[in-house]
């Protein structure tokens, strides 16, 4: 089956010149958790911006479902739910007059017991008559969530969905997603946390300076480029680290009885015999080690850093 | 079409000025009122008669024309910066909608109001002076084509406007006085010749003269004339419209 989203080529430039968005392509799969991971300014939120219709693209194209984003733009934005990265509700209407907005907004005929789901799902309910300037900005953002859920839209998109959010509305809203994809729908958020990523996505797609680095797999990602770690507790403390050792990218703890080896087990796989062999050459003794994968953060770093 | 989308914007309008319903029904009685005891009595008791007409009656489509084009282009002004404002344009950018059913919901809205209120205008002269349509259909007409264009060019400055200041200056430097000069309160065979040519210049002039015209019979310039100038109006606010929204102008960049 051919992608349900597919960005072609597609570049942005900004009125006063500057390149946001740099021939992006990316295929975007059925049912699937998308996280674009990049960092501020990367060009995340111009990039759904213009497969949403609230940014013109300056060159390429964006199907989504088969259609075009600008021809046929009432039947991809019907499919699409936004929540974007800014908090940006109506001030003196209330909860579900808005949320009941956005659902005539987006074509639908009106449907009172879908939006009480949304609303009831987004511990909203209860808040129902409430104005919205008397919320707080976590019940906003739910409030954003539920307009962008009121049409029952097939595509989601998060822009940097927790930012600023507290634990609660996180845990319920990564609840809210798992739920969603259950029923088929797809999920793009960006975000530059990496642990948001992580957690949550299928595949992750990392873009810098208006270009997609790379889209993998998580796991894929994470074998692909994971670095190890390799912890050893040392027997007796170390005033510094052995010449002998000097070539490997090692660091002692501040109390000398710890010493951490980070490697690529992708280029060498023998990297720990290695290193192990050494040590006990140079007379360090240790009384136990650990090997940890390294976060996905630091493989974005070093993606990151590998782009520049 | 996108009906429901329509109806949601127009709702969602009309909701706003529910909310203020009240302020938007005392503030043109007491205004009217205001314009009767001011110009009707003390200047009325001087002029008397304009073309056969007694003065307070002569001055009431003025006055409605002043706050049918007031009222339309600071409602529909209003009603498409605040989403840019607080930044809700996002839903409707990204909505299924097209410009003519974006259009159609703030527009209808802001004509709506600014009609409803030409209506209480009108109720409250008729308790001050006696009131006379001759032609109640074209009176309608001037008055639904004024609200729509006029509301088209609120929505015009509504989107141009960077901020509050922006939108107040059309409206308060060019609107308000070209309709104090467009003959609302006098008629233009009163002025020196010269002024007589200058005012020609202003459109509210055409838009004062037809519907006064609709009431009375009478007009500084012909009915055509009046028609033709509306619609002259109205078709290029129509275009500068178009040219908005098919450049994303001040909205999808
Ligand atoms: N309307 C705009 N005009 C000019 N530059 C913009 C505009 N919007 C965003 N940018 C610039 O484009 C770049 C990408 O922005 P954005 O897509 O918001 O990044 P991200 O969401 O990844 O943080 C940033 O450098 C930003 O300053
Ligand atoms: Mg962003």
């Amino acid at each position: 089956m051919s992608a349900l989203i597919r960005v072609s080529n597609l570049s942005k430039t900004f009125a006063g010149g500057f390149t946001a968005l740099d021939h992006i392509d990316l295929d975007i799969e059925r049912g699937e958790i998308l996280a674009l991971l990049g960092p501020n300014g990367a060009g995340k939120t111009t990039l759904i911006s213009i497969i949403c219709g609230i940014i013109n693209p300056t060159t390429g194209t964006v199907t989504v479902d088969g259609y075009d984003i600008i021809a046929d733009y009432r039947k991809t934005r019907a499919l699409i739910g936004l929540v974007p990265q800014e908090l940006a509700t109506e001030t003196f209407e209330n909860v579900l007059a808005t949320v009941t907005f956005s659902r005539g907004l987006f074509g639908k005929t009106p449907n009172p017991e879908h939006v009480e789901k949304v609303l009831t799902d987004l511990s909203l309910w209860g808040k129902r008559h409430a104005r919205i300037k008397e919320l707080s900005g976590g019940m906003k953002r739910r409030v954003m969530i539920a307009k962008a859920l009121s049409h029952e839209p097939r595509i989601l998109f998060l822009d940097e969905p927790t930012a600023g959010v507290d634990v609660e509305l996180r845990k319920d809203m990564w609840q809210l997603v798992r739920i969603l994809r259950e029923s088929g729908v797809t999920i793009i958020l960006t975000t530059h946390y990496i642990e948001e990523a992580e957690a949550i996505a299928d595949r992750i797609g990392i873009i810098n300076h208006g270009r997609i680095i790379l889209v993998e797999h998580k796991a894929e990602l994470m074998r692909k480029l994971g670095k190890k770690e390799l912890v050893l507790d040392l027997r007796h403390s170390l005033a510094a680290i052995p010449t002998a050792l000097a070539a490997y990218n090692i660091e002692l703890s501040a109390d000398g009885r710890q010493i951490t080896y980070t490697f690529d087990s992708n280029q060498d796989r023998a990297a720990i015999t290695h290193f192990l062999d050494n040590l006990t050459a140079a007379g360090v003794q240790f009384k136990d080690l650990k090997t940890e994968q390294s976060s996905l953060e630091d493989i974005f770093v070093s993606l990151v850093n590998e782009a520049e | 079409m996108n009906t429901p989308g329509v109806k949601a914007i127009y709702r969602f309008e009309m909701a706003r000025t529910r909310r203020t319903l009240l302020q938007s029904i005392i503030s043109p009685v007491i205004s009217t009122s205001l314009y009767f005891v001011v110009f009707g009595s003390a200047i009325g008791s001087r002029i008397t008669q304009i073309d056969g007409v007694s003065y307070g009656s002569f001055i009431v489509p003025g006055l409605i024309m002043l706050s049918l084009l007031t009222q339309s282009i600071s409602n529909a002004s209003f009603g498409i910066f605040f989403p840019k404002f607080t930044g809700t344009i996002y839903e409707l950018l990204s909505a299924p909608v097209s410009y003519f059913e974006i259009i159609l919901g703030y527009v209808g809205a802001a004509a709506t109001k600014s009609i409803f209120l030409a209506s209480i205008i009108l109720a409250t002269a008729s308790l001050f002076v006696p009131l006379h349509i001759a032609h109640p259909v074209w009176m309608v007409v001037f008055l639904a084509m004024t609200a729509v264009t006029f509301s088209l060019f609120g929505f015009i400055i509504g989107i141009w406007a960077e901020n509050f200041e922006k939108l107040q200056l059309i409206p308060l430097l060019i609107v308000t006085p070209l309709v104090f000069l467009g003959g609302s309160f006098y008629s233009i065979n009163m002025l020196p010749p010269f002024w007589q040519t200058v005012t020609l210049f202003n459109p509210v002039l055409y838009l004062i003269s037809g519907f006064r015209w609709s009431f009375y019979e009478i007009a500084d310039v012909s009915v055509s004339t009046s028609l033709i100038m509306i619609s002259v109006f109205l078709g290029l606010c129509i275009a500068i419209i178009c040219w908005i929204f098919k450049t994303g102008y001040q909205l999808k960049d």
